[in-house]
């Protein structure tokens, strides 16, 4: 019976931990698929995090926070797609140009709008009739909140965008080789801007998941750099939806795992040491990545700028 | 007589300059006391760095705007920037520069070798470095710890307790075994436990650390730190579990379930140090914040329906570790 609730609070655990990593790594799967890296995603998500918490602090409405999450993404999307696409800058420094710049305005909007930690009332547990009922599955798949769902629905609608539409064939396409696919007369420029958008809106839904629904609160640096960890899920994930989720459950996974088992570890008359508890997510990611790294197709095109004619 | 004129003039001159203060001790009569501080996370943290900007903010209406000033910069969670900031504070010749956060150690041992003529204090350590110009200080967390251990104690139904902790050091560490010490102290029996995860700024992490103990039967949580926020709104959201803080004041973050806070009061720490700067001593000396001094307090929420004979309880436990009857033992 322990065993069945510690499984379930594991798994239910590392659900709502993968899920802003879900959101953020999407993102950026899309936007690197088509050439653009962009290490801001930090920078995003804190963004987006205090649009919506702000939003729904200010007028108590749901939609309203992810609305105000979706059109900061969109606009710090646009920002760095203009900086790497337009102007050409190095993609690894506009970057972490980005990130600095989210970290600091949501800060500074922070401390000039609401200035201390005040609680809002964030999305709620769904209770699913029947379904949230059952046991230990039950707390597993069908005890989260919208947002949740919401990330892990973007995963088959994410792939099916990238492998089966035409604007997913124009992605890899640009991605791989760009001169072709302007020879082929895909705007390479639209394409990126659209992608590296798509990511920012993406990054910003992650920031949002956090403050409006998973822990209610913001803070300055909420995030605490799990934008760059979403980056590097990207990369185990091989640039493909489905493992890009499976990389952050994997991740999350053990940290839930780890959470739980320090807490529980007096009962079992167990001592391990925090240091290690928390090295183990990093130590497993790394040995994954190792293995994924030998399936691993990177895009070709990737950080490299586009110039007709070249 | 145009001499004794004359004369009567230079000597009343003389005497003028001889009871007014030439320029510079007037100026220096007038200048206000100034402090820095560098601090880890933000000003209004409801943790850590709000209880130093706080106590700065007591001491300034304890002095007087005019004679107390400071200037602070928080957020500085890369150890590097507050090097920066350190060194430009003690070369404007502020006279106390503060390094509030225990990461910052190594870097202020540095500075107060290059800048023996400035005043620097750090903490929480007790860690002088044996320099004259640098205080420690530090707080016994573990006391109000303990006090809100005993309530926990008593309050607990399921009999399981659960701390989130960040990193296993300083003063989180001492409330944390405080606390757990307090919970023993009554019934040790009570499943108590603390999960460090290994972070000051993981909100989500420290959430999810919630989420355990909730899902493994725990109806009283604590935990130090900044990042405590996100295990405050866990129990917030359940509605049936109970919070302690520390550091600052956390009442407001839960105003239904949070029992009891021990709050920071640093500006006894600051007022003896400004004191001693002022008579000519730059450091040398570590200070501890206690029950017994003041620096340490429990507040109560008032919201909260404490029963009296827990509150009882709570001020007979505040006492006997003032007056050294209880004494804390620590694992």
């Amino acid at each position: 019976m322990l065993t069945d609730i510690l499984r379930a609070s594991v798994a239910a655990s590392a659900i709502r931990l993968a899920t802003p990593y879900i959101f953020a790594s999407l993102g950026e799967t899309f936007g690197q698929r088509s050439g653009v890296l962009n290490l801001g995603v930090d920078g995003i998500m804190l963004m987006g995090a205090f649009a919506a918490y702000y939003a729904v602090y200010e007028t108590g409405s749901l939609v309203l926070g992810v609305i105000a999450a979706l059109v900061v993404g969109l606009l710090m999307g646009l920002i760095m797609a203009f900086i790497s696409v337009t102007l050409q800058a190095e993609q690894g420094i506009s970057g972490i140009g980005i990130y600095l710049f989210g970290l600091g305005l949501s800060e500074l909007l922070f401390q000039k709008t609401v200035s201390t930690p005040t609680p809002i009332n964030g999305f709620s547990r769904i209770n699913l009739p029947i379904l949230t009922d059952l046991p230990i599955l039950g707390e597993i798949l069908f005890n989260h909140n919208l947002l949740v769902y919401i990330a892990f629905a973007l995963v088959p609608i994410s792939a099916y965008v990238l492998n089966r539409t035409t604007f997913g064939l124009q992605i890899r396409a640009v991605g791989q080789n760009p001169q072709a696919a302007d020879a082929m007369g895909v705007n390479v420029a639209r394409v990126r801007y659209m992608t590296v958008t798509i990511g920012g809106a993406f990054s910003a839904m992650a920031g949002a998941s956090l403050s409006i629904a998973l822990l209610n609160i913001f803070q300055s640096n909420l995030t605490s750099g799990q934008g760059f960890i979403a980056v590097a899920l990207v990369y185990f994930g091989a640039w493909r939806p489905v493992w890009v989720m499976a990389g952050a459950l994997l991740f999350s996974t053990v940290n839930a795992l780890q959470l739980q088992i320090k807490t529980i570890e007096g009962a079992l008359g167990l001592d391990i040491p925090s240091e290690f508890a928390v090295m183990a997510p990093y130590v497993v990611t790394i040995i994954a990545l190792i293995f994924a790294s030998k399936r691993a197709e990177q895009p070709t095109a990737l950080t490299k700028p586009f110039e007709r004619g070249e | 007589m145009r001499k004794l004129f004359v004369l009567s003039l230079l000597l009343a001159i003389l005497a003028t300059v001889a009871v007014t203060p030439t320029a510079p001790e007037k100026a220096q009569a007038q200048s206000p006391f100034r402090v820095a501080v560098v601090m880890p996370s933000a000003t209004n943290d409801l943790a850590f760095s709000q209880s130093m900007y706080n106590a700065l903010l007591a001491v300034q209406a304890e002095m007087g705007e005019a004679n107390f000033q400071f200037v602070v910069q928080d957020g500085t969670f890369v150890v590097d920037d507050a090097a920066i900031a350190l060194r430009e504070w003690a070369i404007q010749g502020y006279d106390l520069v503060i390094a509030h956060g225990s990461q910052y150690g190594a870097i202020l041992e540095d500075l107060a070798l290059e800048f023996p003529d400035t005043a620097f204090a750090w903490g929480t350590d007790n860690d002088t470095f044996g320099y004259d110009n640098v205080f420690a200080y530090e707080a016994a967390s573990e006391q109000g710890g303990f006090v809100s251990g005993v309530i926990a104690a008593n309050l607990t139904q399921s009999k399981v307790i659960g701390v989130v902790g960040p990193i296993e050091v300083g003063d989180a560490k001492l409330y944390v075994d405080g606390f757990l010490a307090g919970v023993a102290w009554v019934n040790p029996n009570i499943q108590a436990s603390a999960n460090y995860i290994n972070s000051f700024s993981d909100v989500a992490l420290a959430a999810e650390a919630a989420q355990a103990f909730v899902a493994n039967g725990a109806d009283v949580l604590t935990g130090s730190a900044q990042m405590v926020v996100g295990a405050v709104g866990v129990a917030r959201e359940r509605g049936n579990v109970l919070w302690f803080g520390t550091q600052s004041n956390q009442t407001q973050l839960a105003p239904d379930i949070v029992v009891a806070s021990q709050v920071y009061h640093w500006e006894v720490v600051l007022m003896d140090m400004i004191a001693k700067i002022q008579e000519g001593t730059f450091g040398g000396e570590s200070y501890r914040l206690t029950l017994e001094n003041g620096g340490l307090v429990v507040e109560f929420n008032p919201n909260y329906n404490l029963s009296p004979y827990l509150q009882f309880i709570a001020d007979k436990v505040i006492d006997g570790i003032i007056d050294g009857s209880i004494e804390i033992e620590l694992d």
